[in-house]
């Protein structure tokens, strides 16, 4: 154990790990801004990992019918549709006759729905949002002049942010550091993988991670997650997703190249009039000691449903064992103090 | 692109990362716009006055890439003094007749060329019932005439050359009225204007690329003879970055137009003999290529009588034609919407089905299955059980009780087909390249490849025939028809070493078509191909990485014609064979070795310099000058102006879609005049002014792909990988529908036109956006196509709501844009929904002679094109069908 | 290793470093400058939120009201207006824990209250007490495991916790600590169980012997028992015991000590349960005054434990433990049906405690808002979480 081995920049995380002899760390870079989302990532890795589906229901959630990461789904394509300018772009809806944007009775739709079913969703896939009462048919459109409608007040911006989240493989893994069985480990390439035969589905993984990554299997009882294609790596290949990527979106390599890379590209896209492309989780600095898989965002990380801050738990692992230890001891004098007391009696 | 080719996006990515411009022009806001520079959003149905408005803003400006215009297309050729254009027929062009909705094209033809030569021109009715503008992919019609060099203004003066002509056709096309008609704000279609002619010219080219939506109108040609006349004005053919690139619907489509699954086409585009016309091999031959015309066609007969010597080997010999007569003749439209009509009329008794999935991917899903339920007998060879196998028991007609299962007496024959990695054999994409494909795995169970198939169904059926003494059966009998096998699997090798041909004197494989003979000395199954096996090596299979070889890459695959990357590529040169700029240098004339050289294989002939004049009296190739570079061309020129050969006019002109809530802003024609529509009971379509009630269907709805899902779901809709990420049919509405509907985000919809009515879930987007169009608002809903009543994911299919209207010069359907409502709320059911849309008909006063009345204007407007009589009542299938 | 799947890499994605090197050298256009500036002001402009109605100013968090009606850009994908989320969807995993952690919590608690007790009884001959206590303490240790094995995802493989002793684990402590502490109490209750005719035998004779450092090396580690659970629940990204961690330990151990008091008295006639009514007033007093504390701390995660299943099920422990508590403190002396009365209150009490701690977690899982809002807050008072080094 070094300085940083709970909290903090790490420098080697496999040496750390233990691994004497190692390749440098691997990682993804995900830019954001050039994913057309076409969920070929989705696909490849379930076709590679033989992931399950994750069932057949329509979310309303742009076109991401999947939801969210977990254990059966290991690269998630988020759909945020915004009436945000994007870059040098015109306003794609500039001088047609709009109203109001949509966008806010959608998310309402779809989180009403969301609350209607148990774990808000969160658990793997989700029911499908139940429509409203049919409303009344309001009749033929009256075909309006213009001028009934100026584009003024309407919406003129949109732009269709696309991102393919994954596991973060995390400098400092919560859910490594938190499994009881020494079935999550840190491979020679500073991965993070679960060992199947290993795990006994004790769950304090699935809450110990700050990004809600990795869960457990409904009916498998074992917790799964992104493995970074451990296998892949280990012939020699870049992982599925990297590999079906059609536009290099999903980008992957060494971490200090990838970091390299990333940094010019968001100097390039603020050069090119896109001052909000932000890179997410790539701070050695940050909560987690940066993150093996990181991204390029094109707004806060929340829109996105990653955290804008994680904080890996273990930081307060010396608090938490001393206020254990005060409650303890607390107990312990109490203990001894009733029966004190009871001599005096 | 995004949305329905994410693969081949990518290069679009990678242009725009070193600086292209990206300019997405579409009804919807889709993962292409996404990506995109620029978006234009445009009402369904317009893009002819959308593209026009560019030409004009080119020929106004004068911003056209005049030496190239001068010297490469036929700007400068003389018309006809005959020709009328739609400005003066307030829509039509001279030559039009009503009684036939077709053109008469005698006018259209350059000065001295017109049609002395009657003998191979079929009449005007008959060439449009045959889709005769299919018939001229791989190079122009014929021009007939008693000379090869057609009478030309150099300085564009004339007011009868192409060029004067041209000018004032698309002088109408101002940015007001392209405003008014596809409802874009002047301001953007200016930036698309500059972005395009900007990007034009010397130094730089500027590329179309469209999805084949484009062809699912009623004037579908039309729209990419707009995009061609543009990109030859801008100098952006047969240049790199340059040209028109068609995204395909569907792996090797191409190739089922190259060698094909067409009924009017034999291989190499030459085109399927007619009762009428094509008495013997030499009335045929003379048909297909003009007496004096130039270039590559004018050998049609080597090609043709050496397929026929393909087909029929020894049996095929100069005194019997070549066995010309074992071809079938066309009577008439045998396309396969007629086909499908002709079943609902029991005129059709087995039918087969390979790949394809009718009952769901084609227009008028009802007519198609009604059709299939009226069989004999039906076989489906496919990946999966789909619907056009099991619409007997589970049809949406089941349901109102127009298909009974227990009668329906269609026997079904469902054949498992081998998937692209159980078979070998090429593929042919948008490219025109060929690729060779291994075998990966065996077929499982009793899969097999279409090879095999269509082999022992050959090998059958000469057997069963093999005493016949029926004169009918020599055409099976005398088929060639050895292929070497492995065990039982034919070899698709040797299938393609026959494609590219053979020399039957030495058996020795040819080198291209240059090398076909007319006197039976040579056969070639398809003579564009001939040279994917030049040399004896299987062209087609060469994989060399593209970081070992130049970016044209001519050592991956092989393409027609010749390998050729680009399609008539002297073009990147100027007319004294100079690259037009260091930039886009391509091909070339290398002064010192006396030769075109360059990155691509040059097409045009080798060792012609640049500066050559045919002689006067000179035909064919002989007579193509050193600067003719469209060498496939009866002129050696790009066409601005089409003198010959295409159905519905010698230029692009604006006409409203079947269906559309508007009036033609340009002129009285309201739409294409010589679309092809079947006004029958079973084929209702709303009307479109200047018919009434036009908005009792308000909306214009439009359909297309989903990146996660395939067509008609064959290949997805049984995948959960694929299924789980688009589960369920939609709709697609902006905020203001929404609003004015009454329709909840994810709640239910239908969707409602004069066919049927569909039921889906809502999907409110910002993404779509209402137009303003002629003074109305016009809301623009989309639909996804995929879903069906089999798979893990089922939903309604999208083209149940449409009707059959085809273009004339392809008999493709209009299925990108039509009319419908919209209403909140599942659909009626059963017997219900039957009535619930005659009411719409009722209200909307629909008979069966709505939409036919094709010509609107003046004196010819009450000409309706109906079948045979009808009683104009139209109603849910009568009872003696629904007892099928 | 290395050099091989990078060569390969290269190999086998051809071209894809130059396509992923032309991405980064976009060559930008003369013209483009001015643009940019005008683009680039508006975002920042946007960014600071000081963009007029015409821009939408969403980039940053869209704070405060929401201008829906009139038509404004409201770009925030939740319809709360205080803080935005993807379609407000939960942004960490719920639990995968079901109610049993909560009984072997209490049970776990209970057993090490009751095997200290013993102790104390033991030693201040005290027997009934030290009787009961004893076999309840490994009754409830034995129940609690049988639950703690049941939660599993794959209670068979429940041994492979033993394969791996891990510092950064609180639950793999907690096993080496109930390694520890079962044995001692084992034996201490079964010498407790063992019929009278057996005690003169050798097996006997030796229980006896063994039982009271039994139980006090078991009573030596009861308060890490009890105190542990409250560091596996801090331990985690769980905004509701992450965030509370200064206090649930002191809940936990006083809740056990309330349980086992409550026990004591329930057990023990009144003459030997003056150290159990003791224990349970120091319990109950603790327990509720820590409680109080960690809500009154928490601020908006507090919510998770004041709505929903959560605030039902603590509503009913504090009712309950007061109740208990005051009885231990005022009637438990006079009267034995006082006395199991308050106990059982205590009891239940406990019990309830541990099932609303365990649901208020679930809840702070459940919505985005206590992992987006605490974070955002931190983020805009002292900037995002930073560590030099």
């Amino acid at each position: 154990m070094t300085e940083h081995s709970l909290f903090g920049p790490l420098e080697d995380v496999a040496a750390d790990a233990g691994h004497a002899e190692h390749p440098p760390r691997v990682g993804f870079f995900t830019d954001t801004s050039i994913c057309i989302g076409c969920k070929a990532c989705e696909v490849a890795c379930k076709e590679w990992n033989l992931v399950p589906d994750d069932g057949f229901t329509l979310l309303g959630m742009s076109y991401d019918n999947t939801g969210n990461l977990g254990a059966n789904t290991w690269r998630h394509v988020a759909f945020i549709e915004q009436e945000l300018p994007l870059g040098r772009r015109p306003p794609p809806f500039e001088g047609t006759p709009t109203g109001p944007s949509g966008t806010g009775e959608v998310a309402e739709a779809v989180a009403a729905g969301l609350e209607r079913v148990e774990h808000r969703g969160a658990e793997l896939g989700t029911e499908p949002v139940e429509p409203r009462p049919a409303p009344v048919d309001l009749g033929m459109p009256s075909f309006e002049l213009p001028g009934a409608r100026t584009g003024a007040e309407g919406r003129q911006e949109f732009r269709w942010l696309m991102a393919s989240d994954v596991c973060k493989h995390c400098t400092h893994a919560g859910c490594l550091d938190v499994c009881p069985t020494g079935a999550l480990f840190r491979t020679e390439f500073g991965t993070v993988v679960v060992q199947q035969d290993i795990c006994n589905g004790c769950g304090y993984c699935v809450s110990g991670c700050p990004y809600g990554v990795i869960d457990r299997r409904e009916g498998d009882g074992r917790a799964w997650k992104c493995t970074l294609c451990y296998d892949r790596l280990h012939d020699g290949l870049e992982p599925a997703c990297a590999k079906a990527c059609p536009t290099n979106s999903i980008q992957f390599g060494p971490l200090d190249e990838l970091r390299e890379h990333a940094q010019q590209r968001v100097e390039q896209l603020h050069a090119d009039g896109v001052p909000e492309a932000r890179l997410y989780g790539e701070d050695p600095h940050d909560g987690v000691g940066g993150n093996g898989a990181f991204f390029l965002l094109l707004d806060e990380p929340e829109v996105y449903g990653l955290p804008p801050d994680p904080v890996v738990p273990t930081r307060d692992l010396p608090r938490i064992w001393r206020y254990a230890g005060a409650a303890a001891l607390a107990f312990v004098t109490a203990a001894v103090s009733v029966f004190v007391e009871g001599r005096k009696r | 692109m995004a949305e329905a080719h994410p693969v081949g996006f990518q290069w679009v990515m990678e242009a725009k990362a070193r600086g292209a411009k990206v300019i997405h022009v579409d009804p919807r806001f889709s993962r292409t716009s996404a990506l995109a520079d620029l978006y234009v959003p445009l009402r369904a149905g317009s893009d002819i006055a959308f593209l026009g408005g560019v030409v004009n803003y080119i020929l106004s400006n004068d911003k056209c890439f005049r030496e190239y215009v001068v010297v490469y297309t036929n700007a400068s050729f003389i018309v006809t003094e005959g020709f009328r254009d739609t400005e003066d027929l307030d829509g039509l062009f001279s030559g039009y007749d009503p009684e036939t909705a077709s053109y008469d094209m005698t006018t259209w033809q350059y000065e001295g060329m017109e049609g002395t030569h009657a003998a191979g021109r079929r009449p005007s009715g008959e060439a449009r019932e045959q889709a005769a503008g299919l018939q001229h992919e791989s190079g122009g019609p014929p021009l007939h005439g008693e000379r090869a060099q057609p009478r030309s203004d150099p300085t564009l003066q004339h007011p009868r050359c192409v060029y004067q002509i041209l000018k004032r056709h698309f002088a109408r096309y101002t940015p007001r009225l392209v405003e008014e008609t596809c409802g874009i704000p002047p301001e953007q279609f200016r930036q698309v204007c500059e972005a395009w002619t900007e990007n034009s010219g010397r130094e730089r080219t500027t590329a179309v690329v469209y999805a084949v939506g484009w062809t699912q109108h009623s004037v579908g040609v039309q729209y990419i003879r707009t995009a061609a006349v543009i990109q030859l004005l801008l100098g952006n053919m047969g240049r790199p970055g340059g040209g028109i690139m068609a995204m395909r619907g569907h792996t090797s489509i191409q190739g089922s137009t190259d060698i094909p699954t067409l009924f009017n086409l034999l291989p190499g585009y030459l085109p399927m003999p007619s009762a009428s016309t094509h008495q013997d091999l030499s009335a045929y031959i003379e048909s297909i290529r003009g007496d004096k015309q130039k270039g590559f066609w004018r050998n049609a007969d080597a090609y043709t009588i050496s397929l026929l010597k393909e087909y029929w080997g020894d049996a095929a010999t100069a005194d019997n034609d070549y066995c010309f007569d074992y071809l079938p003749r066309l009577t008439g439209d045998h396309g396969t919407y007629r086909t499908a009509m002709d079943m609902v009329d029991g005129k059709v008794y087995g039918f087969f089905l390979l790949g394809q999935n009718p009952a769901v991917g084609s227009a008028h899903g009802r007519l198609q299955r009604l059709g299939m339920a009226n069989l004999d007998w039906l076989v489906v060879r496919d990946l999966a059980m789909i619907e056009s196998a099991t619409f007997w028991k589970d049809s949406p007609e089941i349901e109102t009780g127009e298909i009974v299962p227990e009668q329906c007496r269609t026997e079904v024959f469902f054949m498992p087909a081998a998937s692209h990695v159980e078979k070998e054999g090429t593929f042919t994409q948008t490219q025109r390249m060929l690729q060779w494909r291994e075998k990966a795995v065996e077929p499982s169970g009793d899969q097999r490849s279409e090879l095999w198939f269509f082999y022992h169904l050959g090998k059958r059926l000469k057997q069963r025939l093999a005493d016949s003494t029926d004169e009918r059966d020599r055409p099976v009998q005398d088929l060639n028809w050895d292929y070497e096998v492995h065990g039982d699997e034919p070899s698709a090798e040797s299938v393609l070493r026959a494609i590219n041909g053979h020399d039957l004197r030495t058996g020795r494989v040819l080198d291209g078509y240059m090398q076909l003979k007319a006197d039976g000395s040579t056969s070639c199954g398809c003579w564009i191909y001939s040279g994917v096996f030049a040399g004896g090596i299987n062209q087609a299979a060469r994989r060399k990485p593209r970081d070992q070889q130049d970016a044209t890459a001519l050592e991956w695959g092989w393409v027609w014609p010749y390998n050729r990357r680009i399609l008539y590529n002297r073009a990147s040169a100027d007319p004294q064979g100079r690259p037009w700029s260091e930039r886009k240098r391509y091909v070339w004339w290398d002064e010192e070795k006396g030769e075109w050289t360059g990155h691509d294989v040059p097409d045009f002939e080798k060792t012609k310099p640049p500066t050559y004049v045919p002689p006067e009296d000179a035909v064919g190739v002989e007579a193509l000058r050193g600067d003719d570079p469209f060498v496939m061309q009866a002129d050696g020129k790009g066409w601005l102006y089409v003198p010959n050969g295409l159905q519905d006019g010698p230029m692009p002109t604006h006409y409203e879609p079947h269906e559309s809530l508007f009036r033609n802003p340009f002129y009285s024609q309201q739409g294409n005049p010589t679309r092809k529509v079947y006004g029958r009971p079973d084929n209702p379509s709303n009307p479109a002014p200047p018919e009434p009630n036009a908005d009792v269907f308000p909306f214009v709805f439009t359909t297309s792909r989903l990146t996660e899902h395939h067509t008609a779901g064959g290949m997805s809709r049984w995948l959960p990988y694929l299924s789980e990420l688009q589960p369920e049919m939609f709709v697609e509405v902006s905020p203001e529908l929404a609003r004015e509907r009454g329709l909840d985000h994810l709640g239910w919809a239908h969707v409602v036109t004069s066919r049927t009515a569909i039921e889906c879930r809502v999907v409110v987007t910002d993404r779509l956006t209402p137009l303003r169009v002629q003074d109305r608002l016009v809301h623009q809903v989309w639909l996804p196509y995929h879903w069906g009543t089999v798979g893990l994911v089922t939903g309604e299919s999208a083209n149940d709501l449409f009707g059959v209207a085809l273009d004339p010069n392809v008999l493709i359907q209009e299925t990108k844009v039509a009319t419908c409502d919209v209403q909140p709320g599942r659909r009626p059911r059963g017997r219900a929904l039957l009535d619930y849309v005659e009411g719409y008909r009722r209200r909307a006063g629909i008979t069966v002679e709505t939409g036919t009345r094709l010509a609107t204007v003046g004196p010819l407007v009450d000409r309706a094109h109906l079948e045979g009589a009808h009683d104009p009542e139209i109603g849910p299938a009568s009872e003696e069908e629904g007892e099928r | 290793m290395t050099r091989r799947w990078r060569l390969r890499e290269r190999a086998s994605d051809a071209g894809a470093r130059d396509r992923l090197a032309a991405v980064f050298t976009r060559v930008r256009r003369p013209g483009d400058a001015g643009r940019d500036r005008a683009a680039g002001d508006r975002h920042l402009r946007a960014v600071d939120g000081e963009e007029d109605g015409r821009q939408p100013g969403r980039l940053d968090r869209p704070r405060g009201e929401r201008r829906g009606a009139d038509g404004s850009r409201e770009a925030s994908m939740v319809p709360r207006a205080d803080f935005r989320s993807y379609y407000g969807r939960p942004v960490l995993k719920t639990p995968v824990w079901k109610d049993d952690i909560a009984y072997y919590f209490f049970l776990g608690g209970l057993s090490a209250g009751s095997s200290m007790l013993a102790a104390g009884a033991d030693l201040t001959g005290r027997p009934a007490l030290r009787r009961g206590t004893r076999i309840a303490s490994l009754g409830s240790l034995a129940l609690g495991s049988f639950y703690l094995v049941h939660d599993l995802g794959r209670p068979e493989r429940f041994h492979h916790m033993l394969r791996v002793a891990k510092p950064t684990s609180p639950m793999s402590v907690g096993t080496w600590i109930l390694v520890g502490y079962g044995p001692g109490i084992g034996l201490a209750a079964a010498s407790e169980l063992m019929p009278r005719r057996l005690r003169a035998t050798r097996l006997g004779r030796l229980l006896g012997a063994l039982a009271r450092p039994g139980n006090l090396a078991s009573a030596a580690l009861a308060p890490a028992v009890a105190s542990y659970t409250a560091a596996l629940l801090s331990q985690t990204a769980v905004p509701a015991w992450n965030e509370a961690h200064e206090e649930l330990p002191f809940v936990f151990t006083a809740s056990a000590a309330a349980s086992a008091g409550g026990l004591g008295m329930i057990v023990a006639p009144l003459a030997e349960a003056g150290p159990a009514r003791r224990l349970a007033a120091y319990g109950s007093v603790v327990e509720l005054a820590a409680s109080r504390r960690m809500e009154g701390r928490l601020g908006l995660v507090a919510e998770a434990f004041a709505t929903g299943k959560a605030h039902r099920y603590l509503r009913l422990a504090t009712g309950l433990t007061a109740a208990g508590g005051l009885g231990a403190m005022l009637l438990a002396r006079h009267s034995r049906l006082a006395a199991a009365a308050s106990g059982a209150a205590l009891l239940a009490g406990s019990f309830y405690e541990r099932l609303g701690i365990l649901h208020a977690g679930v809840q702070s899982t459940e919505d985005p808002k206590y992992v987006v809002e605490p974070q955002r807050r931190r983020i805009e008072e002292s900037g995002p979480t930073r560590v030099d080094g």
